[in-house]
């Protein structure tokens, strides 16, 4: 398992700094060796052998999923690369600023080719301090963008004020608050931020408490590892950032304590992504079940849901169940319903 | 009874070892030559148990076709590469933007085709055309590349189906045969009745081209990367299951209205098929690397390689059935010698 190449997917408006993060983590001295996949060549100003150019082909599945997509560039040049295996150590695949990460994503769950010898690492996103607020309300893509994201770069912090940066990542913490957020002049970030991440690996799924939202001793390299929980209403204050709420992207997070009936909640959960899905971006779940002493885990992309059984719960911990949707014009209390009607 | 069965007759014995050092992605057979293909810069030439390395691209192999008098390569170093028998390689065509050859084919009389991108060329090895490069546009990225075996045709798949491309016939239009779906390779069947082509999804599109009608070949468990014919053309091989799976093409229909002929069902998929020259067998190889020879009808198995964990990438039978090549993903090659 652990010989899969990993696969950080950077996406990011035009113009916010993807190919200034790119030129970064090409051009650093950090002993790796990445193979890029571009859009277009020439932005790169390092000289490597292993950049390759992509035509970003999303295709669609005749699998009965209508939003189930895939890169077709992807399968094959990822096909192509991996005959190079040995010559890299990872891969990056940099999409156009107008480019939508799920079918990328996506690629990796459909094409057992692909998702055999690599594994999808991350989705980091660059976004522009100063323009997103402008994009997220005339640009479906920023907004896309934004809610995958695993991370999250605010980049050309320089160019606004701290009131404004506040509102930037009030922003993006309604409809994201998931994501790790990072705080930068030209991307000037620690690349342990941004690649080797293990976003995708189920092992990771527990990590999904919403990041705390704190700005008063906010650094550039701020690391954001402190899970804070927090309720999450609309229109409060917590640590000094002004809560936004997003008209059309939210996240749903629901949490129980009693354990849930296996038999209620499959059908229940396939069912809503099934309905659901070209709405539902991102989902994630641990969840316990009754008679069950290991936790299970799943995420999802779309109507795609990959699941397993993980290690025992601790005799110490509260078995908990938590299961977060990330979506467009979701209906909380729908949900809600759903999920407290999985209960044993 | 497949596998670890002690019943089982086994010409593993018969099997010498060559070492690769990188990926196999393919194997051919030039006359007495075996020509393994390596997923990096070079093919690997054993003759008469002698091995010797023939350095072929800059980069990537990415495709590899045979006629049983060269081997041409494409790589990602933008170039078409022909091995001959002797090991001497030519380079029939360098793509000036240095893109990537992503498939090669060599079709009836010596023609190659080759693909870029959205771009397939062809090159005829005799005619009005001999030596010039045709171009056809495809409307997305061209996903396999097969020559009709009657006439100077070539099948190009794509995006929503596949395009028949006439190349020598000056003002012929070309021919697309829509599906919906992206198609990943492709075959005509020996009579040139057929098209057949791989989907991304695990499936198989076919057309009957006389009338362009559609056929659908499901159920498979993983996509299907390897396909061939049965000697007679009555079957069609294919990986992409944990049988063998043979669907039939005796009749006019082909296989509408069919169920296949399952074999050799195994614990892992199959990976590579390769049908005997002459005779109802099939070579056999899985992804833990086992190889089986099986007989048609009755799905007789011979052990040929015992499971080793790579996935079998190559497998080619000689051109009288005498021999059978294998490579795997781990660069294990063999040949197998039934004579």
């Amino acid at each position: 398992m652990s010989d899969k190449v990993p696969v950080t997917v950077l996406t990011g408006y035009l113009g916010a700094g993807k190919t200034t993060l790119l030129n970064r983590i090409l051009s650093e001295p950090h002993g790796q060796k990445y193979a890029v996949i571009v859009n277009e060549f020439g932005e790169i100003g390092i000289d490597n052998d292993l950049v390759v150019g992509a035509d970003e082909e999303v295709f669609e599945m005749n699998n009965g999923c209508i939003c189930c997509t895939v890169r077709g560039d992807l399968v094959r040049i990822i096909d192509g690369l991996m005959r190079r295996k040995g010559k890299f150590d990872a891969i990056i695949v940099e999409t156009t600023g107008l480019a939508d990460p799920a079918p990328v994503a996506q690629t990796f769950f459909v094409d057992e080719s692909v998702g055999r010898k690599t594994k999808l690492d991350a989705v980091v996103t660059v976004a522009d301090a100063k323009w997103l607020k402008d994009r997220l309300k005339d640009a479906p893509e920023a907004k896309n963008q934004i809610a995958f994201a695993d991370v999250i770069i605010i980049n050309k912090i320089d160019l606004v004020s701290a009131a404004e940066l506040d509102e930037v990542e009030g922003r993006i913490r309604a409809i994201n608050p998931y994501a790790r957020v990072h705080r930068t002049e030209r991307c000037a970030v620690p690349l342990r931020e941004v690649l080797g991440q293990n976003a995708f690996d189920l092992d990771r799924v527990m990590e999904i408490e919403p990041e705390f939202l704190q700005t008063q001793n906010h650094d550039h390299d701020h690391d954001h590892h402190d899970h804070h929980g927090h309720s999450h209403d609309h229109h409060h204050h917590a640590g000094g950032l002004k809560h936004y709420h997003d008209e059309e992207m939210q996240s749903v997070s629901l949490k129980v304590d009693q354990p849930l009936d296996p038999d209620k909640f499959f059908p229940w959960v396939q069912t809503l992504v099934q309905t659901e899905g070209q709405n539902i971006l991102r989902c994630k779940g641990i969840l316990s079940f009754k008679g069950d002493a290991k936790r299970f885990v799943f995420q999802g992309v779309h109507m795609i849901l990959d699941g397993d059984h993980q290690r025992e719960w601790k005799s110490d911990e509260a078995r908990t169940s938590r299961i977060v949707f990330i979506g467009r014009n979701l209906s909380e209390e729908s949900i809600r319903a759903g999920f407290a009607g999985c209960l044993a | 009874m497949t596998q670890s069965s002690p019943d089982t007759p086994s010409v593993v014995e018969r099997t010498r070892h060559y070492q690769a050092d990188a990926t196999i992605v393919d194997v051919h057979f030039l006359g007495t030559s075996a020509v393994f293909v390596l997923g990096e810069e070079a093919v690997l030439m054993v003759r008469e148990g002698e091995s010797r390395r023939v350095a072929t691209h800059g980069g990537a192999v990415l495709a590899a076709a045979a006629d049983g008098e060269r081997v041409v390569t494409g790589g990602d170093d933008g170039r078409v590469v022909a091995t001959d028998v002797a090991g001497v390689i030519t380079t029939l065509a360098a793509d000036a933007k240095q893109r990537w050859i992503d498939h090669v084919a060599i079709g009836p009389g010596g023609a190659v085709a080759w693909s870029a991108g959205k771009q397939a060329f062809v090159r005829a090895a005799k005619g009005p055309n001999k030596s010039a490069e045709l171009i056809f546009e495809a409307p997305s990225t061209v996903g396999a590349l097969a020559f009709s075996p009657k006439g100077f045709r070539l099948a190009v798949a794509h995006y929503n189906g596949a395009t028949l491309w006439f190349p020598n016939a000056a003002g012929a239009e070309p021919e697309t045969l829509p599906w919906r779906g992206s198609h990943l390779a492709a075959t005509f069947s020996p009579d040139g009745r057929f098209l057949i082509t791989a989907m991304q999804e695990p499936t198989l599109h076919g057309w009957r081209l006389a009338d362009r009608k559609d056929m659908l070949m499901q159920g498979y468990a993983a996509r299907v990367h390897s396909l061939d014919w049965t000697a007679d053309g009555k079957w069609l091989a294919s990986s992409g299951s944990t049988q063998l799976i043979l669907w039939p093409f005796q009749s006019k229909g082909g296989p509408m209205g069919k169920t296949p002929q399952v074999l050799a069902p195994g614990q892992v998929e199959v990976g590579m098929v390769a049908c005997h020259p002459t005779q109802g067998v099939v070579a056999v190889g899985y992804v833990d690397g086992l190889i089986l020879l099986v007989r048609l009808p009755d799905g007789a198995e011979i052990l040929a390689r015992k499971p080793a964990g790579a996935p079998v990438t190559g497998l080619r039978w000689n051109q009288d059935g005498s021999r059978v090549a294998f490579g795997t993903e781990d660069g294990g090659a063999g040949i197998i010698d039934l004579g």
